[in-house]
């Protein structure tokens, strides 16, 4: 089993890493030919990492368009990077002392991203909009994440897992020396379902974490008068 | 087709703003006319469909995969929705329809759901999981009416976390229809005039100078002056450019003797062109780059020819964002390159002035020089509110700073006028609906569409009549003027209540003294 698990992680970052890695080299390549940032839009690049950074650190555009999509997506995203963050444990030794602070606050991040993945899965079923426009993979997408919070909210206070053979196994994988792994049903469905998340991101509309970077509508800066911006297949035309 | 029925005006919410329940199929029979085959060849287009589906339907894909390639907004957007719904409630033509498929969400899956199905993995394994679906004829169908009824003014990818902008989108799909043959007759036909005779309502030299000559006379009566309104005078410092329906549609043409007006009472030297006689382009509307920069080019061409130092635009919303944002690019109007093409033109401009400059942008400016003056009791019979365009509130700005573009024109009634009132805050700045009438969808068999899509400015516009009895809407658009002139009466409106910014300026500035 330990070989199995050892075997699907290197698989399963694998393809996230080099997935993930070509869609980001594929967005960069292709070219924007026409300057479209949603006006009013900062005009100088300054502008626009502080526009980026309001989008990524606050969601303001989301902010500005629903209340409760915002609060549940926005406590959903922050609690999931603490709970990121908090893992962070299970990779570093000795752990980093910024780590080990966090670990409490992790905590409440577990139970805060199960119930706004809650929140956001019943208004799937009962906004009928946001039923409307939902596809099967939208509820699985939820289900995983459920279920990655649920088995891992399992281990902390209902069937402990042995953590520290968990951290030799993971500390093991990093140094591609394979250690043995508990046999624990919930810590099986835990890491079994990461990777699967591991699998899929590159895929699918995960692609929204690198995605947003590279959205004209955000990222170009307001200054078309100023600077002439031509594409390389554009220049073409100018040249026949 | 749209004339089945007559059109009519959905009542306005009580509770504003109330989200409409979903009517499935509502608006699927709405479907604009299709280009015949002289249209779209003369356009370069093939003439129609091919006669076997699978010919077609390997086009579709083909030109997708091309667009892909070249557009990194279609990718990005393509990939990056996560079905959030922030947009759901956002359109206008959602709100007048209730048609699901016009909820900008569900008008991008029309095409994402085909995108996933040849470009992604999950999609060419698991269709169904992931809502993919193979490329059909009814597909088709659906995308050349849904994207028919897109106006393409990015008013949802303001509230997109992603900043998915609908309007790529559509642009696509009407670019990838034109393709194959399957083209809109309304916009194809009006780029087709414009390549024909230089202006998109097909008004030849002859008639213009006409037109003008009878403009200068009426002026003339009204105010004893001399205001002219030149054509094609070589060596003049301005050329503006402007859209063709100032020259003689109502209330368009109050904008345009308010441009001269201003020229005048500056005693700036300017002049129309008949080659540049259309400030519209629809090749934004339909996607296509080439026809987007040919039809640009003729306003390089002119200004090379006529030798003029500025460039200035008319009040038209979307010429104002192909000006202001793409000119550059595609024409090199504009400022900053290091290219002999962009030179040759820039070199010939005098950049102590925006290139290219709004016709706002620079009346604001002698207005602040105190170069014009104005009587502003001559608007005292009029409560005025205005109407934010969409393309210039949310494609283009005005002046140093973002938002320029909503200040600057209220600045300009502020200082003709003494009756202002804005509408309620989140119709308006960037906020704002659009007209319903945009992108390529100012067309008679759209018209229910287009009543329906006027719904949420109509209510708020009904708030402003109701509680300060507004009465003049004004607006930098002619797009905006003209559908609204059309549906406001269904909506109890005036049409007298359009107008525009200098028709405002037209009335109140000081001309004989000066």
């Amino acid at each position: 089993m330990s070989l199995l698990f050892a075997a699907l992680f290197y698989f399963a970052a694998a393809v996230l890493l080099i997935g993930v890695a070509r869609k980001i080299v594929d967005y960069w390549r292709t070219p924007a030919p026409l300057l479209i940032p949603t006006t009013p839009a900062p005009t100088t690049q300054g502008g626009v990492v502080l526009r980026m950074f309001r989008e990524l650190a606050f969601f303001e555009s989301l902010f500005k368009s629903n209340l409760w999509i915002w609060a549940l997506g926005w406590i959903f995203h922050l609690s999931l990077a603490l709970v990121l963050l908090r893992h962070l444990r299970y990779f570093t030794e000795p752990v980093w002392e910024w780590v080990a602070f966090i670990q409490p606050f992790g905590m409440y991040g577990g139970f805060a991203m199960a119930a706004c993945l809650a929140g956001l899965w019943a208004r799937r079923f009962f906004v009928e909009r946001i039923r409307y426009i939902s596809t099967f993979s939208d509820h699985l997408m939820l289900l995983l994440l459920l279920g990655i919070a649920a088995s891992g909210l399992m281990m902390k206070f209902v069937a402990h897992t042995d953590i520290v053979a968990v951290k030799t196994f993971f500390l093991g994988l990093l140094r591609f020396d394979i250690q043995p792994l508990p046999g624990d049903g919930p810590l099986y469905v835990h890491l079994s379902l990461v990777a699967l998340l591991m699998l899929v991101f590159p895929f699918s509309k995960l692609l929204h974490a690198p995605g947003v970077f590279f959205s004209p509508s955000r990222n170009q800066a307001d200054n078309p008068r100023e600077k002439r911006h031509l594409s390389p297949w554009a220049a073409k035309l100018e040249a026949k | 087709m749209a004339d089945a029925k007559a059109p009519a005006a959905p009542a306005l919410r009580e509770i504003f703003p109330a989200i409409p329940a979903l009517v499935p199929g509502a608006m699927a029979e709405t479907k604009s006319y299709v280009a015949n085959d002289k249209i779209q060849e003369s356009l370069g287009f093939p003439g129609q469909l091919a006669e076997n589906w699978q010919d077609t339907h390997d086009a579709v894909i083909a030109k997708m995969g091309d667009l892909l390639s070249k557009q990194r907004a279609l990718k990005v957007y393509m990939d990056a929705c996560v079905h959030c719904g922030a947009c759901t409630d956002k359109c206008h033509y959602f709100i007048g329809t209730n048609d699901p498929k016009n909820m900008p969400v569900a008008r991008q899956d029309l095409m994402r759901s085909v995108y996933r199905r040849y470009f992604t993995l999950p999609g060419k394994l698991f269709p169904k999981l992931v809502g993919a679906r193979d490329l059909t004829r009814d597909v088709l169908d659906e995308w050349y009416t849904y994207y028919n009824q897109c106006s393409e003014c990015r008013r949802c990818s303001v509230f997109c976390p992603y900043g998915i902008d609908t309007a790529e989108i559509t642009m696509a799909g009407r670019e990838i229809l034109d393709s194959v043959g399957y083209g809109q007759k309304y916009s194809n036909e009006i780029i087709a005039k414009v390549h024909k005779i230089g202006n998109n309502l097909g008004l030849p030299g002859p008639a213009l100078t006409n037109t003008l000559e009878g403009l200068e006379e009426d002026v003339k009566e009204d105010t004893g002056l001399d205001v002219r309104y030149p054509l094609d005078v070589q060596g003049a410092e301005v050329l503006l450019v402007t859209p063709s329906a100032d020259f003689f549609a109502e209330p368009h043409i109050e904008s345009l003797i308010g441009y001269g007006k201003v020229f005048h009472a500056a005693g700036i030297s300017w002049t129309l062109s008949t080659k540049a006689s259309e400030a519209g382009n629809f090749g934004m509307f339909i996607g296509n780059y080439e026809q987007l920069r040919k039809i640009a080019l003729r306003v390089r061409e002119a200004a090379l020819e006529l030798g003029v130092k500025r460039i200035v635009v008319g009040e038209c919303g979307h010429a104002w964002r192909v000006a202001y944002s793409f000119w550059n690019t595609l024409t090199g109007i504009g400022a900053g390159a290091d290219d002999p093409f962009a030179i040759q033109l820039q070199s010939q401009l005098d950049h102590r002035y925006k290139q290219p400059m709004h016709i706002c942008e620079l009346t604001w400016d002698l207005i602040q020089q105190g170069a014009i003056s104005f009587d502003k009791a001559a608007n005292d019979h009029r409560i005025i509110t205005f109407h934010d365009s969409c393309n210039v509130a949310r494609g283009s700005r005005m002046g140093d700073s973002p938002g320029g573009q909503f200040e600057i024109p209220r600045n300009i009634i502020r200082a003709v006028a003494n009756h202002y009132v804005e509408m309620a805050p989140g119709t308006t700045h960037e906020q704002t609906f659009c007209c319903g009438g945009g992108g390529g969808l100012l067309t008679d068999d759209l018209l229910d569409l287009r009543v329906k899509g006027a719904l949420p400015r109509m209510e708020v516009l009904q708030q402003v009549v109701d509680s300060h009895g507004v009465n003049f809407m004004a607006t930098i658009c002619a797009i905006c003027k003209a559908q609204f002139t059309k549906v406001v009466p269904y909506y109890g409106f005036k049409m007298s209540m359009i107008g525009g910014v200098h028709q405002l300026v037209s009335t109140a500035i000081r001309l004989g003294d000066k």
